[in-house]
């Protein structure tokens, strides 16, 4: 049941009218926006701007941009600890998802979710949620959502393949197949929990082979190609539109950076982190683009980072009294 | 409480149940049910057979029977919330709670303030709790769990009119609300563990809600505030009655709801009496009466005529053996004995 899928094996679904360099340039525009937020928040977040903590996405912005570039804005993705590539994938601005970070007044969820938590119901996005596992359930419930009220929308559901140790995955996978909900559950097995390696902890080494368990279709992709994690995507979310039910997507890719801030990666070996980092999403895309395209997209994204960053400094603190509003409805 | 009519009919608390969510369903189209044997032709209709017949009227599109799978469940029913759906989910026994806790305490409460008020998680979660003789893992009274946790609701309803009415304002409530009902109150008429008495309630037909965060003064009186729930209710009651014959008269409150708390109306009754005695069969330590215990303390101290008291389960796991488990509950003559206490 499952597919290995490269670029190009896709076998159906790809191929709408805008396809060529406008999506090809829309998508590495969209890494590259990712790229350079998480390179530029890392630095605000050493200079003491930024509190908290980070779980930062450099290196997986082929899975977000390539999954979220199929979705409409009317379908729902829930995330993970690790969301902010997902947040400026699904379409939160580049603003609030930096006031967000910043803890500002006119961040995305007015500086009560933080780092672990961007998230925008406007553009389709649960506050990410930050527990190993917990949107493996509550992405069911959306797809229940969407199939009781016969829509055609979908939700996504962003895990690592660490959540797949996790009972949660297990009931909401088995539940998504019985129900048949239209449901694309998208692992970015990034090698790593934490520091332990996913061999270490499973005898089944690709997660795609645990949906079979449930009678639900899996791919494997190569989640460093952002083209091969799109046409992939089409295809899960025609099959979850047209009532087929839920696809697993395990897109293989590689976290450059620690698993937050205070990694120093002595888990993993330097050679294993070059070999990944010569597969970089935005070099692979990046190969096939003029290098003037490249270049103003650069420029572009910086403004566009620029901005945000100047938005979130000038932004207003929350009252102090925000604290205690929104506990209920 | 409801006119007494000419339509004025007893229900039990399970067919009162079954009434509120029925007419939930066909007000509302996004109503449904979730849940383990909750709609299978030829099962119990749920483990306490209060959504017997319907599926019938409703099938099985609003009325989901689930895997065994408790998490998935309770984040079925968050998800399904946060886009602005009614789920109803259903867990068999209370204790099975402890197998979504994620779902509840860390996605059903934390959703909506993660959000910035974005979103709302408009979900209800019905419980079964209490000891029927069936041991330490389906007989616990875990509500004291759920209080502590800011973003939920929690109500414990025990009698037919109170139960139907603060249901469907759970239903029509935008933030989770979770209902623990007790076992031995759902159907039983003159039950001799809930105290001989008739538990059926006057429910009038037409369409009514009761509040959350209200309760209700079931016996009035002078000299001592007893506050309680489900059985302990009305041992709370057997024990005012037989306190009166002695010339004793207790003020009998059941809160309904236990977060939000209705401070007011048990702190005007303490100011009155002078003297407060809370009845559960959650465990003493940490249970949902330390914390109405320590809000009359601050605010009512100076009323205080005694100490408050408590009467509790013990703390410990409930046994199976009747003897074990009638000995580790509350009992009548342990509420007159703490009534008599705070009296000396």
């Amino acid at each position: 049941m499952v597919e290995r899928s490269v670029r190009g094996e896709a076998t159906g679904g790809a191929g709408t009218p805008e396809d060529g360099q406008a999506v090809e340039e829309r998508l590495f525009r969209r890494m590259l926006l990712i790229r350079r937020f998480e390179d530029r928040v890392y630095r605000l977040f050493l200079e003491g701007e930024i509190p908290g903590t980070l779980h930062q996405y450099q290196g997986q912005e082929a899975v977000a941009a390539g999954v979220c570039d199929v979705l409409r804005r009317d379908d729902w993705i829930t995330s993970t600890h690790r969301p902010h590539g997902h947040a400026l994938a699904k379409g939160v601005s580049a603003r609030a998802a930096m006031a967000e970070l910043y803890g500002k007044a006119t961040g995305c969820c007015g500086g009560k979710g933080g780092s672990m938590h961007l998230g925008d119901p406007a553009v389709g996005m649960v506050p990410a949620i930050a527990i190993v596992g917990g949107g493996n359930t509550v992405v069911t419930g959306l797809g229940l959502a969407m199939k009781l009220r016969r829509s055609d929308q979908v939700a996504a559901c962003f895990f690592g393949e660490g959540a797949t140790n996790e009972g949660a995955f297990h009931e909401g996978l088995n539940f998504a197949g019985v129900e048949r909900l239209p449901i694309v559950l998208v692992c970015e097995n990034n090698l790593y929990g934490a520091s332990t390696s996913y061999a270490r902890v499973s005898r089944v080494p690709d997660v795609a082979d645990r949906a079979g368990a449930y009678g639900i279709p899996a791919r494997i992709v190569d989640g460093m190609d952002v083209l091969a994690v799109r046409e992939a995507t089409i295809e899960a979310v025609a099959s979850a539109r047209a009532g087929n039910g839920p696809t697993l997507l395990e897109c293989k890719t590689y976290r450059f950076t620690g698993h937050s801030r205070s990694d120093a990666r002595g888990y993993r070996t330097r050679e294993e982190e070059a070999e990944w980092a010569s597969r970089d999403p935005l070099v692979v895309l990046g190969a096939t683009l003029p290098a003037p395209l490249l270049d103003a997209l650069e420029e572009e994204v910086r403004a566009e980072l620029d901005d945000a960053v100047e938005f979130a400094r000038n932004s207003p603190l929350p009252d102090p009294s925000e604290a205690f509003k929104d506990v209920y409805a | 409480m409801p006119e007494t009519t000419d339509e004025a009919r007893r229900l039990t608390i399970s067919e009162a149940l079954r009434e509120g969510i029925a007419e939930e369903m066909r007000r509302d189209d996004d109503v449904f049910l979730i849940g383990e044997d909750i709609g299978v032709e030829g099962g119990f209709g749920g483990a306490f057979g209060v959504y017997l017949g319907l599926v019938e009227e409703f099938g099985h599109a609003r009325i989901i029977d689930t895997p065994i799978s408790e998490k998935a469940i309770a984040g079925a029913a968050v998800g399904a919330a946060v886009l602005g759906m009614r789920p109803i989910a259903d867990m068999q026994y209370s204790d099975f709670l402890f197998e979504c806790m994620d779902e509840l305490v860390n996605q059903a409460a934390k959703l909506r303030y993660m959000s910035g008020g974005k979103l709302s998680v408009p979900m209800v979660m019905r419980a079964p709790v209490g000891a029927t003789l069936r041991g330490a893992q389906h007989g616990q009274c875990p509500e004291s769990y759920f209080v502590h946790v800011p973003g939920l609701k929690v109500v414990a309803p025990s009698d037919a009119y109170h139960a139907k009415g603060i249901l469907k304002s759970a239903v029509r409530d935008d933030n989770p609300v979770l209902i623990f009902e007790h076992k031995l109150l759902y159907g039983s008429k003159g039950r001799e563990a809930a105290g001989g008495l008739d538990l059926t309630a006057e429910v009038p037909i037409e369409d009514y809600t009761f509040p959350i965060g209200r309760a209700v003064v079931k016996r009035p009186g002078r000299d001592v505030t007893i506050v309680a729930t489900h059985v302990s209710l009305y041992r709370a009651l057997a024990a005012a009655e037989e306190l009166a014959g002695r010339g004793i008269e207790c003020e009998v409150i059941d809160p309904l709801t236990l977060l939000p708390l209705d401070t007011d109306t048990i702190f005007e009754s303490v100011r009155r009496t002078g003297r407060l005695v809370i009845v559960h069969e959650d465990t003493l330590t940490g249970g949902w009466g330390a914390e109405v215990a320590a809000r009359v303390a601050d605010d009512c101290l100076g009323y205080l005529e005694a100490p408050i008291k408590r009467v509790a389960t013990a703390d410990v796991p409930a046994p199976a053996a009747p003897v074990l488990e009638q000995a580790a509950l509350p009992q009548v003559a342990n509420v007159v004995a703490a009534v008599d206490s705070v009296l000396a």
